[in-house]
């Protein structure tokens, strides 16, 4: 009897929204009748782990900037009151700064995938499109929030990063002026990405992960045989080959969240600095406008786009060609869906001309990352030029040797 | 072909290039700090106040703070580790002003809060075992690791002086270059081993004020993933039930 009354009482209360507002719709369509593919593997952990990251970055920031100063005579004193005086702040503060490092990586491995499943082919090119102004924007987060703990690396490498700006012909100088607020980087530098990094990146970064799960709620999940499961649907219309996503997934991904939280433990608890890679050891001296440091690197997520800058010759002293190199290297990411022509979405499908040349760009990628951090040699310059060349050929001639590749059957149902 | 240090010319503002000092090329020796070491940290909390907290501040480190973590009473903290009175929450500040600091060395002492994390244990074990007499500076000491620096050899009277021997070496390809060695010329007061005691001390005190919850952040996270690690296995399981129908 009991039970009775509860039930009818839980679904009055559940009518009484549904009348009001789509909760169980919403529920059914994006997660307890969302029908994802049942092959999903290892490569399809990263996508929920980088929403993970991404509320753990906007909470631990919450708090965060309850303590810290943006100002620029307080703040270096501020990120340490919060690692010594405020209880529990050091975690909060590593976990922070690890999950900064720790997003990149859950996002290069995401990204990695859609390259081996062909996860932006159609009809996902908007996904794959949000996702890289997703990737856009989280750069812009991270360079800004490196400035905050306002330590030497935190000022040398903003000031370098501006002033590529500044190398912009002709209207550069005044562009760099107008990021900084001033003609160096100064206090008014601070406070502004201060507030961009806290107030304006973080909704707009919401707002399109959002836009980014909607369009692939639309067209549904890519797999790893890159088989369209909508095809195969039984005589309910659910597709043979799909599982609802609440609660096989659900479940299945908390498994992968504690994996991740194992290797993050690791690194917040045992190796926050990770030997000057998540937090660099000359961030530790307190920003000082007239005393540059001998080695400015930026930090290892943006080493790869760093070395393709310093790759570039630049022309009658001008560094612009190899700015402009450098944002084309982003830039060209946008493109991807139309410049591949293979007719199969999945690397396990396609011929070795594609295996070969997604093998080299991994290669040269890292490799580039490394240079990054490398002070220039004449011998690292030409390895840092070559994997340029390799980094845009593998997107400039994929119409060419995705065309040409040798594909093989793409079989009616998914493999597990 | 761009050349790192043009480019950097270029990007940067043309503000006064300061090249941090770091004495390229001296070996580095290790510190082999025992940071659960209390008396060591105790031993180095001492020697610090005492020699180093004249000039240099550590300013973002609180008396009441090294009390708790060292195991050291309030009260013996107060009387021993606090020389200029004030109360035991304070911040460890300095009483000479940085005007007069710089008049003095020709640069602010900076704070050495955290400058374990910047520099590393083992640059300043190295850093306080090298200093050497050199009459050509106006202060009469010069240092390995850091040349031209403006501190004096502020732990004379432990140490002694030392004095530097140049040999010349021959590197495999014979190129001839200096080498620079120091030989203790004046005993201190400590034999030489118990001066690299004493520093390294010095220098496990400076860790553990560069990151006072080090000790308190590895013990919660060995914690922290044996629970991650149980709820693994449990999560596991529960994965694996929910999978059972699907094939």
């Amino acid at each position: 009897m009991a039970g009775n009354t509860s039930e009818k009482w839980q679904g009055g209360l559940l009518g009484w929204i549904d009348a009001r507002f789509p909760l169980s719709s919403m529920w059914n369509d994006h997660l307890a009748k969302y029908y994802a593919p049942k092959n999903f593997n290892f490569w399809y952990y990263f996508g929920s782990l980088a929403l993970l990251v991404l509320v753990m970055q906007i909470v631990t920031g919450i708090w965060l900037t309850m303590n810290y100063k943006p100002d620029a005579a307080l703040a270096f004193n501020s990120v340490e009151y919060i690692m010594r005086d405020v209880n529990w702040g050091w975690l909060i503060r590593y976990m922070h700064s690890t999950g900064a490092s720790f997003f990149f990586i859950v996002v290069y491995l995401h990204m990695f995938r859609a390259l081996l499943y062909g996860s932006y082919q159609k009809p996902r090119e908007l996904i794959w499109i949000f996702g890289v102004i997703i990737y856009l924007c989280l750069m812009a987060e991270a360079f800004m929030g490196y400035l905050l703990p306002w330590g030497q690396m935190s000022y040398w490498g903003a000031q370098v990063i501006i002033n590529l700006f500044g190398a912009i012909p002709w209207v550069g100088e005044s562009i760099a002026i107008w990021i900084r607020g001033d003609y160096v980087v100064a206090d008014a530098t601070l406070n502004r990405f201060f507030a961009f990094h806290v107030i304006a990146l973080p909704i707009v970064l919401l707002a399109l992960v959002v836009l980014h799960i909607l369009a692939l709620h639309e067209v549904g999940s890519n797999n790893p045989d890159g088989i369209d499961i909508k095809k195969n649907k039984d005589e309910n219309g659910i597709p043979r080959d799909g599982i609802p996503f609440h609660p096989y997934y659900t479940v299945k991904d908390i498994v992968g969240v504690i994996v991740f939280l194992i290797f993050f433990s690791l690194v917040v608890f045992f190796a926050p600095e990770m030997g000057g890679y998540f937090i660099e050891h000359n961030n530790f001296i307190p920003a000082d406008p007239l005393k540059t440091p001998e080695h400015i690197a930026p930090l290892w997520y943006f080493t790869p786009f760093y070395a393709i800058l310093r790759a570039v010759p630049s022309i009658g002293g001008s560094a612009f060609p190899g700015v402009l190199a450098m944002f084309l290297s982003i830039l060209v990411l946008f493109f991807l869906p139309w410049l591949d022509r293979s007719p199969v979405k999945s690397i396990r499908y396609r011929g070795n001309l594609y295996k070969g040349a997604l093998t080299l760009f991994i290669i040269s990628f890292i490799v580039l990352g490394w240079l990054g951090m490398e002070q220039p040699s004449p011998v690292k310059t030409f390895i840092a030029q070559v994997c340029t060349a390799v980094y845009f050929a593998f997107f400039l001639l994929m119409p060419i040797y995705t065309k040409m590749d040798k594909t093989k059957p793409v079989p009616d149902r998914v493999t597990s | 072909m761009i050349k790192f240090r043009t480019l950097a010319a270029i990007l940067m503002l043309a503000s006064p290039a300061w090249v941090f000092a770091a004495g390229a090329g001296v070996p580095l020796d290790k510190a082999n700090i025992d940071p659960t070491n209390k008396e060591s940290l105790q031993r180095g909390a001492r020697l610090f106040v005492n020699y180093c907290l004249g000039c240099h501040a550590a300013g973002l480190m609180r008396y009441e703070r090294i009390g708790k973590d060292l195991g050291i009473d309030e009260k013996l903290v107060s009387e021993n580790l606090m020389f200029t009175g004030g109360k035991i929450g304070d911040l460890m500040t300095v009483a000479t002003a940085p005007k007069d600091a710089k008049a003095y060395f020709g640069t602010v002492p900076p704070d050495l809060s955290v400058i374990a994390r910047s520099r590393g244990v083992d640059w300043l074990y190295t850093y306080m075992r090298s200093f050497y007499r050199d009459d050509s500076k106006i202060i009469g000491v010069n240092n390995l690791v850091f040349p031209d620096v403006g501190m004096p050899h502020v732990l004379w009277e432990l140490q002694g002086w030392q004095e530097p021997v140049i040999t010349t070496v021959k590197d495999d390809e014979g190129i001839k270059s200096k080498a620079i060695t120091l030989e203790l010329v004046e005993p201190g007061l400590l034999e030489p081993h118990e001066y690299d005691r004493a520093v390294r001390d010095l220098v496990n005190f400076l860790d553990y004020m560069g990151e006072p919850a080090k000790y308190e952040r590895r013990e919660l996270g060995v914690k922290v993933i044996m629970f991650l690690v149980f709820f693994l296995a449990i999560a596991y399981l529960m994965k694996r039930d929910y999978w059972k129908d699907v094939h």
